[in-house]
């Protein structure tokens, strides 16, 4: 651990700034795995109190921005001080953003609730969540213990839910194809994914300012890729 | 790359038995701003003073290693310490005026260099100077009066602009703004900023904010030892050495 600032209220305001991102986290995490359950358990109850708590993470990301921006301007933080506080804002602008897409699968939930459900779909969703939610946390960890090496890993297990999300993707088409009754839902679903997707995105852009935060360098090496429904095309 | 304007090689300073500086190495690039931070007490006076001999008249201080100017050896025998001082000017912590006119103030030195041959030039050179360390027009009108009657501020400009009439090639500031208010030391570094288009300029500073705006290159002591060197923006946002980190967050007095 560093050693503490000889002004301690400083210590205290970066230690504040840091209770605050744990809390987003933790929260944006819990919202992502509710709405996933929302949509695996087909509970509409459970959806919409995901739309409802989604003002608290905004509500952080406020108080956290407001306290950043009075450490800049009577702080003025130099070096690690500075690393920690830009990464703190960058990260709570990522975790507010990852708390929108949970509220976005949560309110398609709602929707999809009053259709068949399709397939085995929502099940692939949930493995997705469960990796995008593994990211979320490990991230949030590598920024606790400020570990460089656990930061880039985040950047690169982002591969395998564009992996998940492309093969998803051909699924739904395929389905689509099938039965053009499920086109409705299918189109939620692929929302649902895309949406899970980005959150993984989000929590990979949160690795790349912990390992600047950590190392001081902003990554430079590409990553690795794994979404290709850019490129995907079904024929029947 | 960089024209480097003073290098400095394995320098120790030593005041009488104490080891004032330890092993010092540094370039100075040529117009651009060097700031030098440090905790109190770690040698950054002490080197200053050592570039352009100014420790010369301390008692018991001696010098081993070498500094050179444009790759000429400032120690070396037979340097003229006198025209070394009026290539290598000095800018101090506290406004110095002499008790003399604002006018005075600045002919003194091209003066005593022998730098003009008509009072007419002379006008000029005065003019120029205090135009140049942005003085002119606050006191035009008053160039016959003390310049010891001037603001803090501005006695602080009177002195670069005294610096600057002998036409040097180097400035040494040693705290310039350490008695002055936000305003006079947002002028003092708009004038620095300004003349290291001409200048090389070397400054200590306790302000870290200060050193992050004005200087391209910043120097860390500590207690005696040159820590790290190096571009100023890398050295406020990721310094190597952990001393540097500590001193420049406040974690070390
Ligand atoms: N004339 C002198 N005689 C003896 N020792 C001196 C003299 N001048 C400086 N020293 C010693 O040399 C060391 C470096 O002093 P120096 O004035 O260079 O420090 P500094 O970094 O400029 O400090 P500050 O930030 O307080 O101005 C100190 O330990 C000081 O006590
Ligand atoms: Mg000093």
């Amino acid at each position: 651990m560093e050693q503490s600032h000889i002004v301690k209220s400083f210590d205290d305001e970066l230690k504040l700034i840091n209770t605050t991102l744990a809390e987003m986290g933790g929260m944006a995490e819990a919202q992502l795995t509710k709405a996933v359950r929302a949509l695996v358990t087909r509970d509409a109850d459970l959806a919409r109190e995901v739309v409802a708590e989604d003002s608290k993470i905004d509500a952080l990301e406020t108080e956290l921005d407001r306290d950043a921006i009075r450490i800049i301007a009577l702080r003025q933080p130099m070096a690690t001080d500075l690393r920690m506080v830009i990464t703190a804002l960058k990260t709570s602008a990522n975790l507010e953003r990852i708390g929108d897409y949970a509220k976005n699968v949560a309110k398609r939930t709602i929707t999809l609730i009053e259709m068949q459900p399709v397939g085995n779909t929502a099940h692939t969703i949930e493995r997705m969540a469960e990796l995008a939610q593994g990211l979320v946390g490990s991230v949030l960890d590598a920024y606790v213990k400020r570990d460089l090496a656990a930061a880039d890993d985040v950047r690169m297990r982002d591969e395998e839910i564009d992996q998940l999300h492309t093969s998803l993707f051909r699924e739904l088409l395929t389905h689509m194809m099938e039965d053009p009754h499920s086109i409705t839902a299918c189109t939620h679903l692929l929302f649902i994914a895309k949406n899970i997707e980005r959150i993984g995105d989000h929590a990979t852009n949160i690795a790349e300012y912990v390992h600047f935060m950590v190392s001081g360098e902003t990554p430079d090496d590409e990553r690795p890729k794994g979404d290709e429904t850019s490129q995907t095309i079904i024929t029947s | 790359m960089n024209e480097i304007k003073i290098t400095a090689k394995n320098v120790n300073v030593f005041y009488g038995d104490k080891q004032a500086l330890k092993d010092i190495s540094i370039d100075i690039p040529a117009r651009q701003v060097t700031a030098l931070i440090g905790p109190s007490g770690c040698g950054k006076s002490t080197f200053l003073r050592s570039i352009n001999r100014m420790n010369d008249v301390i008692d018991g201080c001696r010098l081993e290693g070498e500094i050179k100017l444009d790759s000429e050896d400032i120690y070396a025998r037979g340097i003229d310490v006198v025209h070394l001082r009026a290539r290598i000017g000095m800018v101090f912590q506290k406004p110095n005026p002499f008790p003399k006119s604002i006018y005075d103030n600045i002919a003194y030195g091209p003066k005593i260099h022998g730098l003009t041959t008509s009072s007419a030039e002379m006008d000029d050179l005065v003019m120029g100077a205090l135009e140049k360390a942005g003085l002119i027009d606050e006191v035009r009108d008053r160039l016959d009066s003390p310049g010891t009657g001037l603001s803090g501020g501005q006695q602080q400009r009177l002195c670069i602009a005294r610096a600057i009439a002998v036409e040097p090639e180097v400035i040494l500031m040693d705290e310039p703004c350490s008695a002055l208010d936000p305003i006079a030391t947002a002028r003092i570094e708009e004038l620095i900023d300004e003349l290291k288009e001409n200048y090389t300029i070397v400054m200590v500073t306790h302000s870290m904010q200060q050193a992050a705006r004005v200087s391209q290159k910043t120097a860390f002591f500590h207690m005696g030892e040159l820590v790290e060197q190096g571009a100023t923006e890398d050295i406020f946002t990721r310094p190597q050495d952990e001393r540097t980190q500590a001193y420049i967050t406040g974690r070390i007095g």
